[in-house]
């Protein structure tokens, strides 16, 4: 299944762009997603932590992805 | 009540205050963050927020409707700034009112500590010689 991952902050500088497309060949998790982001950018290994986003909530690793769901990654926050 | 607002326009600190104001309050505390000129010792220019919008609200509402259960406070505003911002300016207003001071003060510190650990809202740090996503690295 192919993902499109919205990006923001330094997950941005790192994709080059404020989307990227990933494709996961096996079970479409969180985690899968995270692994797959994590291979094909190596710098996100560098980040305190991030998290996934989908449908605008925080994701759990088990978490399933279905083709219509918004994704995003969400690098450590710091508003305020 | 509760007023969240995301807006790339400047805050408005009294129309902040003057909406939480109710003749039920006793007690109106409010936080206002606002841009350093230096971080450990380094000058900075300026601040550049973006945020993920919808999630952003969402997280706040989440924030102020956890503060409603957790305190008896009457109102609840939470404004924040996006784009760019020079020294001085407000990125974050936050102001609370209660029947009594003590649950003001609570759900005002609880409000702005919760805000920086969970809402998608990113700020860059603008140096002389460089810039820096705040928090992005240990």
């Amino acid at each position: 299944m192919k993902v499109k991952v919205l990006a923001f902050g330094i997950a941005k500088d790192i994709f080059g762009s404020s989307s990227t497309a990933v494709e996961l060949s096996g079970e479409a998790t969180v985690e899968a997603l995270r692994t797959a982001l994590e291979m094909q950018y190596p710098r996100l290994k560098q980040l305190s932590s991030f998290m996934i986003a989908v449908n605008d909530e925080y994701a759990e690793a088990g978490q399933e992805l279905a083709p219509e769901d918004e994704v995003a990654i969400i690098p450590p926050v710091s508003g305020g | 009540m509760i007023d969240l607002q995301l807006t790339e326009e400047p805050l408005n600190i009294s129309a902040c205050i003057e909406w939480v104001m109710s003749p039920t309050c006793g007690g109106i505390d409010v936080f206002i963050g606002t841009v350093r000129n230096a971080t450990k010792g380094k000058a900075v220019l300026r601040l550049e927020f973006e945020a993920y919008g919808k999630m952003a609200l969402k997280e706040m509402q989440k924030i102020a409707e956890e503060a409603q259960a957790k305190w008896p406070i009457e109102k609840i505003l939470l404004h924040h700034r996006t784009g760019v911002l020079q020294v001085g300016e407000v990125p974050v207003i936050i102001a609370v009112a209660a029947a009594h001071r003590d649950a003001a003060f609570d759900a005002c510190r609880y409000i702005i500590d919760t805000l920086k650990q969970t809402v998608p809202i990113w700020k860059k740090e603008i140096f002389e010689d460089g810039e820096v996503w705040v928090a992005a690295h240990p």
